[in-house]
């Protein structure tokens, strides 16, 4: 295949970006979308030329490093998967692709493709898991819990983390991302005992980081690699609800 | 010549562990706060040692590669995480546990390590469900467990395709909720460039900043390598791209003695290779192997047409079909370890009978499966694998066998560690993958995980204490010290030098190159002259590597062509001592198969007699041979035999 690139380049975060074309050739139909940057980026060092960055590792769609917003889409234009598992076949011959970054302001732009998504740990930190020490915990078995609980909270933790629905909000909102950890541990028995907190503190935190609202477009569902639905966001407002109707007096 | 001390403490099997902590020392909590430790790498070992410190009250610093700790290659790992629960009531025990991962790493690991692993492996599965792990459940809400290789229980817990994210996750939540209350102090995109040596001790790391390309020093009265393993050398693996091998081997430069280099796991399931622009194999779990059977066909014509696109897989009847494992191994049939699954895939596609356009692939098939349980429950148990499978391949495993072929995977071997995880060098652990200590020379599948969070949250906190209790007199260090001053100059010295090459050849195309060398020579069937090739071989592109590279850039920048050189500059001598640690093992074991040690009917040939060891590794310079050390292996509890699965 024969292809023309349409690529972001950003020498820093300070610096201003302007779009570059890149023309390939003779690209695999069976190649990794990044197998074929990785092509681009041999020609470019040959040349003498910087190398395009972005972030990338287990390519096989688990890790969440990956992160482009190919043709207006985050990850591309197939259903279900990242970047990393896109392949050309799923682009035509002759095609010019636009390959950016993600766009959102928690989201900075470091090098090129390469943003920083350290909020979303800050986030994490500010709540995202249950208060247990390494020990002295009881039996796996002690508490069971209905299956049908924990296969959607197993749903919700399928999220890999890579901003992809920050990133297809019109308003940047985090509320898919925040939602799933929320509703992974309000589902579970062992996360109920503080999920009042934990909603309450991650929410602040993400509203602190400058995150949107959600607005209910339902574009980050359209757009997660790992389809995680948007009726965790529900689960999420009514926990944050709870939360503040119940939450104690200063 | 160093005598090597494992430091088992005395007593019986099963007392050992309880025996050792009765009697470690210990360190109060006001001294923890006076102590600090840095623990390089965020995977499960890292990730949950760096947690449980911090949750015991020291000073942690803990850094990682990617731009958060949640991207650690464990992330991965898809199958499951094995534990002596006895859940199913199916007559396991730790006892059991223990057993089968001895004779699975065919009796080349220590018995009293493997011992502690099985002990601890009940505990992992309760921490990970009190942190909200979402392991897979049974209707009445009680926890599921299937089977893995090498095993005729079935012990192995798991949430999805996705054990290694959920695993992960629950030891990145540990870590995020210390990072949140200031105990641990987190580092992002840094790469390990050197441990800082004092007075004999492990003292100290230079790290290099991935975004501003700054070279940094940071002390500690302790080092825990967390780094996984070196699979990448052979480029093509089912490693994550940024997996390597640097942290270990610089630690192998400064003291620490490297721990059986040459075994290395090639696991059966993986997507074939298919061309040149490949830049890494995906791995299909081995839990497929509970529902998928594994054949070629029975005549070599068939194959024939079938490579050529003649014949489809499918309209190959019953009996025209080889279910070889089945067939060679009755007892264990598609469930045999993984070393044993991958040669005898080699074997008959070597034969003439491999499928697929290169002949280099074999076929899983899920038609009975499908026939007896239904489509709807295959979906349920591999769905993701199933649909990871078609993204890369363009074919519905549903209807068309799956084809697969072994690939690299996990490294057995790594640094060299004591029973407290301490290397040779006085103050550095290492954990996990990292270190060599639990697998012997094949390890058995769902194994890896447990042993991971096992180092990490069970094992390095007890181990830990004990070093430092004779450390709390010690002031924190500061970096201005000469030992600092060195090492970082060297670090500069070697950039400086990657970067003035200015030559006509990438950095991927030497990886490459090595990659196929060792896969040819040092790969799934080892013999002496190939690997007394390989080393030459390595040898001199490695002098080629000096000086002809191209690294463009500068350090001061986001590079990530410099990160890969010097990455890549250290598997260039790593791979010359996994050759080397090959050629002196004249035996075959679990994953080192030399083609001159086999039985008649090509079953790995061990010879305990004269092999019956670990093999530590000494450096001694750049120019000069390293020094093999020997950790002799008694099997005091088990009776050491010829593995068999049939």
């Amino acid at each position: 295949m024969d292809l023309t690139l349409k690529i972001w380049r950003q020498a820093s975060a300070g610096a201003t970006g302007k779009f570059v074309n890149y023309p390939v050739s003779g690209i695999s139909e069976d190649a990794s979308f990044l197998e074929m940057l990785d092509v681009l980026n041999e020609s470019l060092v040959m040349k003498g030329e910087e190398p395009v960055a972005f972030d990338h590792d287990c390519r096989e769609g688990i890790c969440g490093a990956c992160s482009l917003y190919i043709n207006g889409r985050p990850h591309g234009p197939d259903k279900g998967i990242t970047t990393c598992q896109m392949h050309m076949r799923n682009f035509k011959d002759g095609e010019t692709i636009v390959i950016e970054p993600w766009r959102a302001k928690p989201f900075p732009v470091i090098k090129d493709l390469m943003v920083d998504r350290s909020a979303f740990d800050e986030i994490i930190q500010a709540g995202g898991f249950i208060s247990v020490r390494t020990g002295g915990v009881p039996d796996a078995n002690a508490i069971p819990i209905p299956k049908r609980h924990a296969d959607l909270a197993m749903d919700a933790a399928a999220c890999i983390g890579c901003g992809a629905c920050v990133a297809a909000c019109k308003n940047a909102s985090a509320m898919l991302f925040v939602a799933a950890k929320v509703s992974q541990f309000a589902l579970l028995p062992q996360g109920k005992l503080e999920a009042s907190e934990r909603v309450r503190n991650m929410v602040t935190k993400m509203d602190e980081l400058g995150f949107g609202n959600c607005t209910n477009t339902y574009a980050c569902e359209a757009e997660c690699p790992k389809e995680i639905s948007v009726s965790h966001i529900a689960r999420m407002n009514r926990e944050y609800l709870v939360a503040k109707v119940t939450a104690p007096k200063e | 010549m160093v005598k090597l001390n494992a430091k088992i403490p005395a007593g019986p099997l099963a007392e050992k562990w309880t025996n050792y902590k009765a009697h470690q020392n210990l360190v109060n909590p006001a001294n923890k706060r006076k102590l600090d430790i840095i623990v390089i790498g965020t995977g499960l070992a890292g990730a949950s040692a760096a947690a449980s410190f911090g949750e015991l009250g020291f000073n942690v610093k803990v850094f990682c590669i990617h731009d958060s700790p949640r991207r650690a290659h464990s992330i991965a790992a898809q199958g499951g995480i094995n534990a002596a629960k006895n859940y199913p009531n199916d007559g396991d025990s730790i006892y059991r546990l223990f057993y089968d991962t001895i004779k699975g790493g065919d009796y080349r690991a220590r018995e009293a390590n493997v011992y502690r692993l099985a002990e601890v492996s009940n505990n992992i599965i309760d921490q990970c469900v009190a942190q909200g792990v979402p392991f897979a459940r049974e209707y009445g809400g009680l926890l599921d467990n299937r089977s893995f290789g090498g095993a005729q229980v079935s012990r192995t817990f798991y949430a999805r395709g996705q054990t290694g994210q959920q695993l992960l996750l629950g030891a990145y939540s540990a870590l995020s909720k210390e990072v949140g209350s200031g105990s641990v102090k987190l580092y992002t995109r840094r790469d390990m460039m050197d441990v800082v040596i004092i007075d004999g001790r492990a003292r100290g790391v230079i790290m290099r900043n991935l975004i501003t390309g700054a070279i940094e020093r940071y002390a500690a009265h302790a080092v825990v390598l967390a780094t996984g393993g070196y699979g990448n050398v052979f480029f093509l693996s089912t490693n994550a791209m940024a997996s390597n091998g640097s942290a270990i081997w610089k630690a192998y430069r400064k003291g620490a003695f490297f721990g059986n280099p040459s075994f290395t796991q090639i696991h059966p399931t993986c997507i074939p290779v298919h061309g040149d622009y490949q830049s890494k194999l995906t791995l299909m779990s081995e839990s497929l192997r509970n529902d998928g059977r594994i054949w070629v066909p029975k005549s070599l014509d068939d194959a024939e047409k079938i490579r050529k696109g003649q014949l489809k897989p499918t309209q190959l009847p019953e009996e025209a079909r080889d279910y070889y494992l089945e067939r060679r191994y009755p007892a264990f049939g598609n469930l045999v370890p993984r070393d044993v699954a991958s040669r005898a895939a080699k074997e008959r596609c070597d034969a003439g009978y491999g499928v697929g356009s290169t002949g280099l692939a074999v076929y899983l098939d899920f038609a009975d499966a499908i026939k007896r349980l239904g489509k709807h429950v295959i979906e349920a148990r591999y769905g993701n694998l199933f649909q990871m499978y078609e993204k890369i391949t363009d074919e519905n495993p549903y209807e068309t066998p799956m084809m697969i072929y072994p690939a690299v995977h996990y490294t057995m071997g790594g640094i060299w560690v004591d029973y407290e995880l301490q290397t040779t060098v006085p103050g550095l652990f290492a954990a996990g993958e990292a270190n060599f200590s639990d697998h012997g020379a094949n390890r058995l599948g769902a194994s890896a995980l447990m042993q991971g969070l096992s180092d990490g949250y069970f094992v390095l906190p007890y181990t830990m204490q004990n070093y430092l209790a004779d450390q709390i007199g010690v002031p924190r260090f500061k970096t201005e010290a000469a030992e600092f001053e060195q090492a970082e100059k060297e670090t500069r010295d070697r950039i400086s030098k990657l970067l003035s090459i200015n030559g006509n050849n990438t950095v991927d195309s030497y990886h490459r190159k090595l990659g196929l060398i060792m896969w040819d020579y040092v790969g799934m069937a080892r013999n002496k002259e190939g690997l007394e090739k390989a080393i030459g071989m390595i040898r001199e592109l490695r002098v080629d590597f000096w000086k002809n590279v191209k690294v463009p850039g500068t350090n001061e920048q986001v590079n990530p062509e410099l990160e890969k050189a010097l990455r890549v500059a250290d598997f260039l001598e790593l791979g010359e001592l996994m050759a080397r640690d090959a050629l002196i093992r004249e035996e075959s074991c679990g994953g080192h198969f030399r083609e001159e040690y086999q039985t008649p009917e090509g079953e790995a040939l061990r010879d305990d007699k004269s092999f019956n060891f670990v093999a530590a590794w000494e450096f001694t310079g750049q120019e000069s041979e390293p020094v093999l050390h020997k950790e002799p292996l008694q099997y005091e509890f088990v009776e050491v035999k010829q593995r068999n699965y049939k």
